[in-house]
């Protein structure tokens, strides 16, 4: 610590905060933040450049593990995209299917942010009470698709798995448990006094700033923006169910939390309309191994925010780009913005609140020089040199190697 | 002078304080454990954490200066203990005893809290320079009213000396009773002290890791555990002398069993709160204890004075 009386603190990448690695370096005076700056990266993975590699049936279980907590909406955004391209109609049922797996889906992800949220604010009966809760739904994916994340449940032209009736009337009575079980976090969240005091006007973000910084999801509707994919462009079986738009105006992380709860009471509304609907029918339809050339977008509501996929078909069996934007994307640059003239200690619940996944996110690495507070980025000869230099002063010399091995290279 | 030392060091001296302090960190930790709906560690989990870090290396960050970074620990566990001496527990009187002892102990017990300050301060880490002076600003917080709650009894019983404030109160029967306000405004203030929730933002784990202790491991880690331990069982046993003094002239098997009773009471309504309340701000912190708490503790004084002044 120099001393003038700013100095700044690293939160992460390694921090007991952040579920993920990722940079957060916070200017500080005294409790008070001056500035963060926030670094993204630490997660990448490279799965843009490794779907572009494998087939089409494939490429569904990599994008699936884009993130392990909103997996089934980034193969569900994926396979919509590839459906448009290859004209296929999905059953009615798969539809509904989807539709449904895509609510627990929210249900258990919302379940485990109140109970994050409960952690970053020091509140660890939250956590363990809502992720005790969380179990029930967790077990009820496990009976539709076999595993509890990362379910497999997707494929191109439909679902894999159908659901019987008694598979039915588990899901319902496990809905009604739930919906008993939210209803008192309901309460706990919007009366308790310390969770009102920490989470009451903390991370401010007004309508006209949500709309400007491009906030997605709960975090957008916490500021009164009307913005949910699953209203605004129906995919699935969302069109044929009647749900509302949950939006709140208290534009802060109390907002955000509100949101997300009474939007936990909107999925058990809707999974009770799918399994009254659920049609009967086919649950695929037969894909063709070639995706004839096209390009399509798609949007998907997922818990954390609208999801876009961008497909791009060349007539092979392998898609030809793949991009994929997660909504921590959307919602990270609102961050900075929230943090300003907070305390230290709504730094967690802040970050928090936007219910992040990095690595969703993380689209590429940037390498910095060592040593530089600069943004200067490495060429890639620059880095090659810099690693021959690096293993040098540890007394590893490739070169000799090196030349042998063009030598036995030669023609 | 066998049978002193006997009393400092194995019972109720050091031994046994050190002993009881673990099975009270276990009682709480199960406690909390069993309200949140979890099961919770086994009997011996606080002994087996502490063999393990006393078998740990010491690992001490070159930039910290090394003399103080060690000595705080145990500067702390010390006088935690030498506290234990002077608060009756099973018997009126205690080991030692002297008008005005009832203040060497709230002293002692703040001693742990600058200890921690000052071995957070010199670890040089930035997380545990924040969580110290986050400590420090909390100890202004939380002294007052703590003071003014555990005094407002002695002031009734007309005594700086614990010892005679126990006799006090065992000649008029039910009058403790009349410091309940001061025994909630005592035990609040006490969990900023051992730094557990609601109060515990000095060691705020998602926001400045682990405070003033994030650069400690090892032996000297395995001391500050100890310490606070220990500290919660010293607070609490203050707390049944000063606000709980029945019962204190039975017979002696029955008086321990009882003065077990009062602390692990004591300990569960921390546990209680620490179960149901959410983390506050450290600006929340101090507002509440100025706002809320003092004036509380300056009513009970108030109807202290009133009733020594009229009644008695």
């Amino acid at each position: 610590m120099h001393n003038s009386d700013e100095f700044r603190i690293p939160i992460g990448p390694q921090h007991p905060a952040l579920k993920e690695p990722e940079s957060f370096s916070v200017a500080l005076k005294g409790e008070k933040i001056m500035g963060v700056d926030i670094r993204l990266g630490y997660n990448h993975r490279g799965i843009e450049k490794a779907a572009e590699e494998r087939t089409y049936v494939q490429d569904i279980y990599l994008i699936e593990r884009v993130c392990g907590i909103c997996s089934h909406a980034h193969s569900t955004c994926f396979i919509q995209a590839v459906e448009e391209i290859a004209k296929l109609a999905v059953p009615k049922r798969a539809q509904y299917i989807r539709t449904l797996i895509a609510e627990l889906e929210r249900i258990h992800s919302h379940l485990l942010w109140l109970g994050v949220a409960g952690h970053e604010i020091g509140f660890d009966t939250l956590l363990m009470y809502s992720w005790r809760d969380r179990e029930v739904v967790m077990d009820i994916l496990a009976i539709l698709t076999g595993n509890r994340v990362n379910y497999g449940m997707n494929t191109i032209g439909g679902v894999r798995r159908d659901i019987s009736p008694d598979q039915v009337q588990q899901i319902l009575k496990a809905v009604d448990t739930l919906e008993e079980r939210t209803k008192y976090y309901i309460e706990v969240a919007t009366e308790e006094t310390t969770i009102i005091k920490r989470l009451s006007g903390v991370g401010v973000v007004s309508y006209d700033d949500a709309l400007r910084l491009d906030a997605v999801g709960p975090t957008a509707r916490a500021s009164g923006v009307r913005r949910d994919v699953r209203a605004d462009d129906p995919y699935a079986a969302y069109g044929e169910l009647d749900f509302n738009v949950i939006t709140d105006d208290h534009c802060d992380v109390y907002g955000r939390t509100v949101v997300r709860v009474k939007e936990l009471m909107e999925s058990y509304k809707i999974i009770r309309q799918v399994l009254k609907k659920l049609p009967d029918g086919p649950i695929s339809v037969r894909m063709p191994r070639i995706i004839p050339a096209g390009e399509a977008l798609s949007r998907y509501e997922a818990p954390r925010g609208e999801d876009v996929h961008y497909v791009q078909a060349n007539g092979t069996d392998k898609p030809a780009r793949v991009k994929i934007r997660a909504p921590t994307l959307a919602n990270v640059q609102v961050v900075k913005h929230m943090l300003k003239d907070r305390y230290l200690a709504d730094m967690p619940i802040v970050i928090a609140a936007i219910d992040p996944c990095f690595s969703c996110t993380d689209r590429l690495i940037a390498i910095k020089e060592p040593d530089s507070e600069s943004a200067n980025i490495f060429t890639w000869p620059a880095l090659h040199k810099y690693s021959i230099d690096w293993y040098k002063n540890k007394g590893i010399d490739f070169t000799q190697l090196n030349k042998k091995l063009e030598e036995r290279l030669k023609p | 002078m066998l049978e002193f030392l006997f009393k400092v060091i194995v019972f109720p001296g050091i031994f046994f304080l050190s002993a009881f302090g673990l099975f009270v960190e276990y009682f709480d930790r199960k406690l909390y454990a069993r309200l949140q709906n979890r099961i919770g560690p086994p009997w011996f989990q606080p002994v087996a954490d502490l063999i393990k870090l006393l078998a740990k290396e010491d690992v001490i960050p070159r930039e910290a200066n090394r003399n103080m970074f060690m000595m705080a620990p145990v500067f702390a566990l010390t006088s935690v203990i030498t506290a234990f001496l002077y608060i009756p527990l099973w018997k009126q009187n205690s080991l030692f005893s002297f008008n005005g002892d009832i203040l060497v102990v709230l002293y002692l017990l703040t001693i742990p809290t600058l200890a921690f300050f000052i071995g957070g301060w010199y670890s040089t880490s930035l997380y545990a320079r924040i969580g110290s002076v986050r400590s420090l600003t909390q100890l202004f917080a939380y002294e007052v009213p703590l003071f003014m709650g555990i005094l407002s009894s002695a002031l009734l019983a007309d005594s700086w000396s614990l010892k005679d404030i126990t006799i006090f109160y065992a000649k008029h029967n039910w009058l403790w009773l009349v410091n309940l306000l001061g025994f909630a405004i005592a035990l609040v203030s006490f969990l900023g002290k051992l730094e557990k929730a609601p109060f515990d933002i000095p060691e705020a784990e998602t926001e400045v890791v682990a405070g003033c202790f994030t650069e400690y491991s090892g032996r000297l880690f395995a001391l500050l555990r100890l310490t606070l331990d220990i500290e919660m069982v010293v607070g609490s046993a203050l707390l049944a002398a000063v606000f709980f003094p029945f019962g204190l002239s039975l017979p002696p098997l029955l008086g321990f069993l009882l003065f077990i009773a009062k602390v692990l009471f004591i300990i569960s309504l921390i546990s209680l709160l620490r179960t149901i309340l959410a983390r506050l701000r450290i600006d929340q912190m101090i507002s509440f204890c100025w706002k809320y708490m003092v004036p509380l503790a300056l009513l009970q004084i108030l109807v202290n004075l009133f009733l020594k002044g009229v009644i008695l």
